[in-house]
């Protein structure tokens, strides 16, 4: 099985941080993967996007042109790769950032108002965190368990004290799923 | 045998640099390398190590210069423009037979060009990036294991050979995170020096003085010198050429490609494979020796080649010349920062399977 | 029989190439009398510049270096931060250090490294045969500036002391000429205090001696004594432009 998944949004949404963290998970988990980061002034400010592949086999190239799960915050992400996502497909959408809705019904759709999640559980800046919750609970290409203790692994020493909510709001994607 | 981490490209050649006993970092920012410079100037001082921001990408490669001529494991790494600047000290260092090691994480030219994912730099870096007849050893890694592998056999090959050594990368390779399985820390940079009869450190009065130099105005003598060198390069042709082949078994069309595009050119081959196309690649791991071997090989066997390259067709050329033009060699690329998608590649693979 | 005067054992024996009446050889034996009296031959480590004194490799008998043009002080930096404990000393002249390698000049002296660097300034390129150099006075004819030197076409000479005296870090800067007995004498003086301080730790020193090109100014060396003192010292006054070794 292999996960193809865009990461995008507006740079400062922590979009690279969320998908370095399920890059960590699926290594805990042995698996094979890559992360490919856009990088340069776009970075900054711009759109901004990071690429994952998690699989059972050794990854060709690291570059995704079709993926199958898609996790957008802006509006120009959305436009940009929805055309991309390949059939069969899901394309997470943070509801509170972007009004409009998918409009191909050969892949499927997850609304989920995670900027207003996140304010509302005052860890604003943590939306790209419940989102990856959600992705890993709706798909399962990695353990739920294990984005935890990827999370605690890759966080930095300068944000360690934000390791308990970054785990709330990835608790936070998974119960919007499961319920 | 140690874990695996997660790692940029650029970090893992920083890195395995480190534990292969470099100690000496010199450099100045330039994307998408930067990763090197920063992770050096963490690591360096807690190690008692030097990593030192130069005041151009010209004096830091001189202060490689003066560290290699001292015996260290010297570094330095940059960025297509960079490495022009870079040019006048690489050929210094060729034709004072030092050994180094220089990173080019390439993006697109001429100028000042664009900051994404090239290869443009292939003519420059494998002819020898300076004035003068001379080479440097040339390796393209296509993986982020490969970063730090060939971290440790660009300062084995270029001690060995006594001649600088470059892992020449894409934008795309540098910015990357793998997995990555780092090389054992057993290297005590203190004891390469005493290896190096030749450096610079000190005489102690135990022996003649050492000269480092390129110059030599007696016509007699320069031959001489350009001659036993490319006596040397020879050697490493004969000796230490690597390449990957891969489903070349029964191939009869055969896919040319490194970095980035080797890998998006497997999930094409694969994708051809599904149908019933018997495509296989090449892909060389040294460019400079460039391997000729499996290419003589493939010519018997395959109808055509296709190199995949992020340049108008610099390998291109190695690749006739490798097989002496005995098949047509078509091209597939993309430019400027661009890179062929599976589907682009795929599609060539189709034509010249027809 | 007493010897009273020999060849500082930090030459070698290789015949110098330099012309007759160039000052260079002079300077060649301050410096290596520096290194014998300070008994650090054997961890001195020189680095050769391009130009006029690009053989010295040959003529120093420490461990030696070629560096490319002007970019010697980097070479330094390299040799320095991986042999702390030795002794590295540039010897450049003013087309290397004051023109193309202007800016690694100013940026070993601004981080202050611990080396020591000996410019000679006689304001002409020799090697090539006698073209304007950053230093050549207004005025001056030389093969690229037949007309003479003319300020508004070919801007001012530079004045090196003077400018890195602006400067925080470096530790010792000081101007000297080798024209006259006494002048050779605080040569001397100057010279052995730059590689002193390197061998306490001090930071950066620069000695700028100001010298001679008998061939290339078309004066006899005699001649050529008299011009330095007549034209170079007043525009590039004799003295210590900056001396941090004095204070504790």
């Amino acid at each position: 099985m292999t996960f193809e998944t865009i990461m995008a949004g507006f740079g400062g949404q922590g979009l690279l941080f969320s998908g370095k963290v399920l890059a960590h998970a699926a290594l805990i988990e042995g698996k094979e993967l890559s992360w490919l980061p856009s990088y340069g002034p776009e970075m900054r400010g711009g759109t901004c996007n990071c690429s994952v592949i998690v699989s059972d086999d050794p990854v060709g190239s690291p570059i995704i042109a079709h993926p199958n799960i898609l996790m957008v915050m802006n509006e120009p992400s959305l436009d940009k790769f929805e055309d991309t996502v390949a059939t069969g497909g899901i394309i997470f959408v943070d509801s509170s950032l972007i009004e409009r809705k998918v409009g191909r019904d050969d892949v499927a759709a997850v609304y989920i108002p995670a900027t207003k999640m996140a304010k509302d559980m005052e860890a604003t800046s943590l939306a790209n965190m419940i989102i990856l919750g959600a992705i890993v609970a709706k798909t399962g290409c990695v353990k739920c368990e294990t984005v935890s203790n990827a999370l605690r692994e890759t966080i930095s020493a300068r944000k360690a004290n934000l390791l308990d909510l970054n785990l709330k709001a990835v608790e936070a994607g998974i119960k919007f799923i499961k319920g | 045998m140690s874990s695996k981490v997660l790692m940029k490209g650029n970090e893992a050649i920083a890195e395995a640099a480190i534990r292969c006993g470099c100690r000496h970092y010199f450099g100045y920012p330039i994307t998408p390398q930067t990763e090197i410079a920063a992770y050096m100037s963490k690591r360096m001082p807690k190690i008692g190590g030097t990593f030192l921001q130069a005041e151009s990408e010209i004096a830091a490669i001189n202060m490689v210069y003066g560290a290699a001529a001292s015996g260290r494991r010297a570094m330095t790494s940059s960025s297509s423009p960079g490495v022009s600047l870079k040019a006048e000290g690489i050929s210094y260092l060729a034709g004072a037979d030092l050994p180094a090691l220089i990173v080019n994480v390439q993006r697109g030219g001429p100028g000042l060009g664009g900051i994404q994912p090239s290869q443009s730099d292939y003519f420059f870096m494998t002819r020898g990036p300076g004035h003068g007849d001379f080479h440097i050893i040339v390796l393209a890694p296509a993986t982020v294991q490969e970063m730090a592998d060939m971290t440790r056999l660009a300062f084995e090959l270029g001690e060995k050979y006594r001649m600088p050594a470059m892992l020449l990368a894409d934008g795309t390779m540098g910015q990357m995170m793998e997995p990555v399985v780092l090389p054992e820390d057993t290297v005590d940079p203190e004891s390469i020096p005493a290896t190096k009869p030749w450096a610079t450190t000190g005489t102690d009065m135990k022996r003649p003085h050492n000269i480092v130099n390129s110059l030599y105005l007696k016509p007699e003598e320069l031959e001489k010198t350009n001659l036993e060198r490319f006596g040397r390069y020879a050697k490493l042709e004969r000796e230490e050429c690597r390449w990957e082949e891969y489903m070349m078994d029964d191939a009869e069309v055969c896919v040319v490609s490194v970095g980035i595009t080797a890998r998006v050119s497997k999930n094409a081959i694969v994708a051809a494979r599904k149908e019933g196309i018997k495509v296989g690649m090449i892909r060389p791991i040294t460019l400079y020796p460039f391997p000729k071997k499996p290419f003589a090989k493939a010519a018997e066997n395959v109808r055509s080649f296709i190199t995949v390259e992020l340049n108008m067709g610099q390998m291109n050329e190695d690749v006739r010349l490798a097989t002496n033009c005995s098949r047509p060699v078509a091209m597939c690329n993309r430019v400027g920062g661009m890179i062929p998608s599976v589907d682009e590649v795929l599609a060539s693979i189709r034509k010249e399977a027809k | 029989m007493a010897i009273v005067f020999q060849k500082p054992k930090s030459l070698t024996d290789a015949v110098l190439h330099y012309c007759p009446g160039c000052t260079h050889g002079i300077v060649h034996r301050l410096v290596a009398e520096a290194i014998d009296e300070l008994g650090i031959e054997g961890r001195t480590i020189g680095i050769a510049p391009v130009g006029c004194s690009v053989m010295a490799y040959d003529y120093f008998a420490c461990d030696m270096i070629e560096a490319s043009h002007g970019r010697a002080p980097a070479v330094a930096t390299g040799v320095k931060r991986s042999l702390p404990d030795h002794v590295v000393f540039t010897y450049q002249g003013d087309g290397d250090l004051a023109s193309i390698g202007l800016c690694e000049t100013v940026s070993c002296a601004c981080r202050g490294e611990n080396v020591t660097i000996i410019f000679i300034n006689n304001a002409i390129y020799g090697m090539t045969g006698g073209q304007m150099a950053p230093t050549s006075l207004i005025g001056q004819v030389t093969q690229t500036s037949p007309y003479g030197r003319d300020a508004k076409t070919q801007g001012m000479p530079i004045r090196i002391c003077e400018l890195l005296s602006s400067l925080d870090a470096p530790a010792y800067l000081e101007r000297v000429a080798v024209n006259t007995v006494a002048h050779v004498r605080q040569a001397k003086k100057a010279i052995l205090k730059a590689f002193r301080n390197q061998v306490e730790g001090r930071g950066f020193s620069l000695v700028e001696v100001v010298s001679t090109c008998p061939t290339n100014w078309g004066l006899t060396p005699d001649k050529a004594c008299q011009w330095v003192e007549e034209k170079m010292i007043p525009f590039y006054p004799l003295g210590c432009y900056k001396d941090r070794t004095q204070v504790a």
